[in-house]
């Protein structure tokens, strides 16, 4: 319930975070809203023995414009992807996620950079930028650089984010008014998704990811194909499971995780082609 | 207007909604140190050594102990009637029978440390094969306590031994049971394993005072059981032995007695010199605070091709978990609560408890009577759908009819009174039955993945069993103030209001100038806690008897100082005043009675209900359900209650209790479920992992007072608390079931997952 | 920090949790802790007029924040809030033990959301547990607060 010890240092700018990080190595972890580290830090199933707090950088926390695209500041809230009329209007399936993430507690102080470096791939917000085909900008010691969001995601908790390395802000490109729909599957209104799906239409580039299918946040590359080749809804969907291993546990074996996909992949397809 | 029966807000409520309430570990005792347990990470194990070396020189490390250093007697658990081989001791001594067993205890000067120091502790295990599923535990080879020589705590041939079968003795299963029913239909049933989860976890602090006295706080709810227990252990008078619950965060049946780690604390001040505070966090909690339920049962029905039951039988296999205590009794109360609200001809439960490698299993809001409805609610849907008939119907045809209670059922339960047709009429109206078939048909010929269910229960439960009686006094003060005392245990239940309002009917002080004081051993001689529902219908009845006292003692002071008598003495209950009949000027008010008693013992009055049987509330639940036939989601959508606890006193709180058990019943239909994995790994140990039902997984309730009431005692009231656990999750299970028995599904286990009704749905499409 | 308008001043271990520093170090122990998974909401406060669950929160991230817990909500007067008001009027609580956060997670629900029907005030507590009530009067204390303009 109380978390091993730890020393906290509080990092004033991004540059002084990537600093930190690169001073204390290994032993370090940032901690933004603290959403997802805290709780794994209270049971005991992490144990940094340095915390480097960026909760405070105002200055990552931002929504703007940028044309055909917009900038999100990685310490941004979920509250506030939620509300901000700018994703709203020009990429509605973003804000609609980040509503479902945790609960409203949960949301006022998770960030959307901290759930994607985390990159549970049970999360929702991974696969809403998978299927908008999001870029992220990662801060090192040698300066910015910027990942795709299909290459972000290395392997079970492990982002394509260095040691030291700092996410400052993820760009997602506008949806241009396409369709879109988001399938949370769960049990209980507070649980992760048994599977979720995320998909977007074809104006936006017709992404369509999965969560909770596999040991990282993925895109349904079947799925998408089947669909740009002219492929019913129904065939598409049936092919939502090809070439996963989706996890068996408490809330669904591996064989009900596919079928689930196969309904909820269909659902979103149907939903992504109805007029809103 | 009598204020009886009136909705009348809670007293209580002010401090809980301004500064919280004060719960055990709230308090801040001056000195004490901490304790942390260390539990076993292995189902079943031999301690080959326990290096706590590391440990104690950890930071802020007063102690660590483990039960070689534990010189205790042993406290007597499992209701004293449990194999004594199978006896829990406080920590683990050379073996560890499930994962979350204390093997150790340390003591610091902080919390934190605690847990710092806890991960020090090196176990060697031994590992003995787990036993992990109750059917084949009586089977196993693997025996949890050789020295008993088998897995079976508890059964129904003790009971025989004891002579408390009732008027069917018999051990072993009639052959011949079925002998002429034209329809038989069996089915086997789990009554899966919940975990009661109260929002406060336990905790317990021990002080010994310089007389010598021990002052112990514990969640709890039962005060003086604690106290007798403590007493016993510590070998201690009674008197010497000063119990407090504070505030109790819910209980629900789980924090009746006392638990290891509690009974321990006490030893660990004393051994320390120090008060020792002890508090769980909730993943200890999910392993170390007693589970409900826990049955696998067979169950038989059969009858008339025409829907007369003529027969049933129920074989139940208890799991008690590692130490048989309460949970290992309960099948009993299965049994006692067999046929329900059915007049069945020939009736049989066979119940047997086995240990297992899992958490000891104990009382949870209902207690085995909630097992006894779902089983035979069950298979009256079970029988309907084999014989074509509407579920209402077969049971109408079936029910003890209202003209002949009080009612004596084979195994002996006298049922005092009731109305079965009455509950299911209110049911069946309330929901709009009829409506509901129609557009239930409306819908199935649509078509569609969507499917409708529509569950009915019609059940009956026993309250307040018989026992011992229960304490009340009421004193007035000077000031005007009544101070009521209570040998009951609430937790929420609202007994100071409810108290409140006896004592306010009959004497006219208002509800808001009387206080009560109940937790506390040395302020309450006796009492026996709140548990089984019991509370209104012994402690209220105490009450109202000390109160009839108080009015007597009251009549006789006031006719002294007004040189009357005291039969012309009346008591004007809309001024608080007594005065001589027919002279309103002639009076006193309660204060200036109390004031004049002052000198003179007081103006008070205490009682000892006297002891009556149980009360048997009874009741019918409609649930309606859609279940998504592709991805197995039941959402429920309508919850229709009618629950008949006799006479209604505060009919706001008799809604609260109801809703709170229709919550954790619909909650085991739908959603809970403890888990084991083969070796005895606990998998839901924590409100993550364990689907604990929340606002957004529920409907508004609908919720239908009736008042059948008792004769058994003054107040004319059952026990309402556990009905609404009782008859909701039949309810629900028979929606989902009955949304798609058109389809061939003809049972899903608890709770319907949709994993479970999906794999229904795909066995019958197969 | 400040809590409940009142300055909090303690030098604490970085671990300690704000759940820890409302209750121990500034003794306001309405607050209370039901979980060690984030998920029973027992704990939610207000930080800056937010709810959050204070025991997802280490107490130096809340450095120089404002805070208001349950004992802050009444007027100093006495009034109760119409929240706490409404708690009472539609016996919203039982045990009381999960009633300071769900009371702060209402209030905080009801300043954000505008229009609030029964749906959204069961989705809007979905973080906070109670095993008493069934949540049935909790929502419709919520709706009457929400209605009175809380």
């Amino acid at each position: 319930m109380i978390p091993a010890q730890f020393e906290y240092v509080r990092a004033a700018s991004a540059d002084e975070a990537v600093a930190l990080l690169g001073e204390h190595g290994d032993e370090a972890k940032l901690l933004a809203g603290g959403h997802s580290l805290l709780p794994l830090m209270k049971l005991r199933l992490a144990a940094p023995s340095v915390l480097i707090d960026v909760g405070r950088l105002r200055d990552l926390s931002y929504v703007s414009d940028g044309g055909d695209h917009v900038a999100i500041g990685a310490l941004t809230r979920h509250h506030d992807v939620q509300r901000s009329s700018l994703l709203q209007s020009s990429m509605p399936l973003l804000p609609y996620v980040a509503g479902l993430v945790g609960d409203p507690q949960v949301r006022h102080r998770g960030t959307i950079g901290g759930s994607l470096a985390h990159g549970d791939p049970a999360s929702d917000l991974p696969a809403a930028i998978l299927a908008l085909g999001g870029t992220l900008v990662i801060q090192g010691p040698g300066g910015a650089r910027e990942v795709a969001a299909t290459d972000f995601f290395r392997g079970f908790l492990e982002t394509a984010l260095g040691p030291d390395e700092l996410l400052t802000e993820i760009r997602v490109p506008k949806m241009g008014g396409a369709g879109w729909s988001y399938q949370k599957f769960n049990r209980r209104a507070q649980d992760w998704a048994i599977v979720g799906v995320a998909a977007v239409g074809a104006q936006a580039g017709g992404g369509v990811a999965l969560v909770n299918m596999a040991s990282v946040p993925v895109r349904a590359a079947s799925v998408e194909q089947a669909v740009a080749s002219g492929a019913s809804v129904q065939d598409a969907a049936a092919s939502a499971a090809e070439g996963l291993d989706p996890p068996g546990d408490l809330n669904a074996s591996p064989e009900f995780r596919r079928h689930l996909a196969t309904v909820l992949v269909r659902r979103a397809l149907e939903e992504v082609a109805s007029p809103r | 207007m009598s204020i009886l029966g009136t909705r009348v807000l809670r007293t209580e409520d002010p401090k809980f909604l301004t500064v919280g309430g004060m719960y055990t570990a709230d308090l801040r005792i001056d000195g004490a140190a901490h304790a942390t347990y260390v539990r076993s990470s292995m189902a079943h194990a031999r301690i080959r050594s326990i290096d706590v070396e590391a440990a104690r020189s950890a930071p802020g490390v007063v102690d660590v102990f483990t039960a070689a250093d534990i010189d205790l007697v042993p406290a007597v658990g499992g209701m004293g009637m449990m194999p004594p081989a199978m006896g829990r001791p406080y920590l683990a001594s050379g073996t560890v029978r499930f994962v979350g067993e204390p093997v150790a205890v340390i003591v610091t000067e902080e919390r934190a440390q605690g847990e710092d120091a806890a991960e020090l502790v090196m176990v060697d295990y031994d590992p003995l094969p787990p036993v992990v599923d109750p059917e084949t535990s009586q089977a196993r080879d693997t025996l949890l306590f050789p020295e008993h020589g088998s897995n079976v705590a508890f059964g129904i041939e003790t009971l025989a031994a004891m002579g408390l079968l009732g008027p069917d003795p018999r051990t072993t299963p009639d052959e011949h049971l079925f002998d002429g029913c034209e329809v038989v239909v069996r089915q086997r049933i789990v009554n899966r394993r919940v975990a009661p989860c109260p929002l406060e976890v336990r905790a317990a602090a021990a002080r010994w005072e310089p007389d010598g006295r021990l002052t112990f706080w514990s969640s709890n709810q039962t005060p003086h059981g604690v106290r007798n227990a403590l007493a016993a252990v510590y070998g201690l008078p009674p008197e010497q032995v000063h119990v407090i619950t504070p505030d109790v965060g819910g209980g629900f049946g789980a924090k009746i007695g006392s638990y290891p780690e509690e009974v321990l604390v006490p030893w660990l001040a004393r051994r320390l010199g120090r008060p020792v505070a002890w508090t769980e966090t909730r993943s200890e909690s999910m392993v170390g605070l007693g589970h409900g339920r826990a049955q696998v049962q067979f169950a038989e029905l059969g009858g008339s091709r025409d829907g007369r039951i003529e027969a049933y039988r129920l074989t139940v296999v208890q799991d008690s978990g590692a130490y048989p205590d309460t949970g290992a009794f309960l099948p009993m109360m299965t049994r006692a609560m067999l046929p329900g609200v059915y007049d069945i001809a020939r009736q049989e439960c066979i119940p047997v408890s086995v240990v297992t490698n899992t958490t000891p299993v104990q009382a949870y809001r209902g207690a085995g009577r909630p097992e006894a409805a779902a089983a035979i609610e069950r298979m009256f849907d079970v029988y309907a759908d084999e014989i074509g008939m509407d579920p209402a119907e077969l049971r109408r045809r079936n029910l003890i009819p209202g003209n002949v209670f009080p009612f004596t059922t084979p195994q002996g339960s006298t049922y005092d009174s009731g109305d079965y047709e009455g509950a299911l009429d209110r049911v069946l109206e309330a929901a709009g039955y009829g409506e509901l078939r129609a557009e239930q048909q409306r819908r199935h010929q649509a078509g569609g993945p969507v499917r409708m269910g529509i569950g009915l229960s019609v059940y009956v439960e026993i309250t307040g069993p018989a026992g011992p009686s229960e304490y009340g006094a009421v004193e007035v003060l000077p000031d005007g103030r009544a101070r009521v005392r209570t040998g009951t245990s609430p937790h929420g239940q609202g007994h100071a209001t409810s108290f409140a309002m006896i004592v306010s009917d009959q004497t006219g002080i208002p509800v808001d100038h009387i206080d009560l004081i109940h937790g506390d051993t040395d302020l309450v001689p006796r009492g026996e806690g709140t548990m089984g529902s019991r509370s209104l219908q012994k402690g209220g009845v105490a009450v109202r008897d000390a109160t009839a006292g108080l009015l007597e003692r009251a009549r006789e002071l006031a006719a002294n100082l007004l040189e009357a008598s005291p039969e012309d003495i009346v008591v004007d209950t809309a001024t608080g005043r007594l005065h001589v009949a027919g002279t309103p000027t002639a009076g006193r008010t309660w204060a200036e009675l109390a004031e004049a008693a002052a000198d003179d013992g007081g103006l008070a009055a205490e009682a000892d209900s006297v002891p009556t049987g149980p009360t048997y509330p009874f009741g019918a639940h409609i649930a309606v359900v859609d279940v998504d036939t592709e991805t197995g989601k039941v959402v429920l959508r309508r919850m229709v209650a009618v629950d008949d606890a006799g006479r209604i006193l505060n009919p706001m709180l008799v809604e609260g209790q109801v809703h709170g058990g229709l919550a954790q019943g619909i909650a085991q239909a739908l959603l809970e479920e403890v888990r084991y994995d083969d070796d005895g790994n606990p998998m839901t140990t924590n409100l993550a992992d364990y689907t604990f039902v929340s606002a957004a997984e529920l409907p508004s309730f609908e919720t239908v007072h009736m008042e059948t009431p008792t004769p058994s005692n003054v107040l004319g009231a059952k026990g309402i608390g556990e009905s609404g656990s009782i008859g909701s999750t039949p309810a629900v299970q028979n929606a989902v079931v009955d949304a798609l028995s058109d389809l061939g599904v003809r049972h899903i286990d608890m709770p319907t997952t949709p994993e479970r009704v999906w794999a229904a749905i795909r066995e019958v499409r197969q | 920090m400040m809590i409940n308008g009142s300055r909090q001043e303690h030098e604490v271990e970085p671990r300690q949790l704000l759940v820890q520093f409302i209750r121990e170090s500034a003794g306001l122990t309405g607050t209370n802790i039901g979980c060690d998974t984030s998920s029973c909401g027992a704990c939610t406060v207000l930080l800056e007029g937010e709810s959050v669950k204070s025991c997802t929160l280490l107490a130096a991230q809340a450095d120089g924040a404002s805070i208001t817990t349950i004992e802050g909500l009444a007027g100093a007067d006495g009034t109760l809030h119409p929240v706490q008001q409404a708690f009472h009027e539609n016996h919203g609580l039982q045990c009381g033990y999960c009633t300071p956060g769900m009371v702060m997670a209402a209030v905080s629900l009801i300043e954000e959301n505008p229009s609030l029907d029964e749906a959204a005030v069961r989705e809007g507590l979905e973080g906070n547990l109670c095993r008493c009530t069934g949540y049935h009067n909790i929502v419709k204390a919520v709706l009457a607060a929400a209605g009175a303009g809380a």
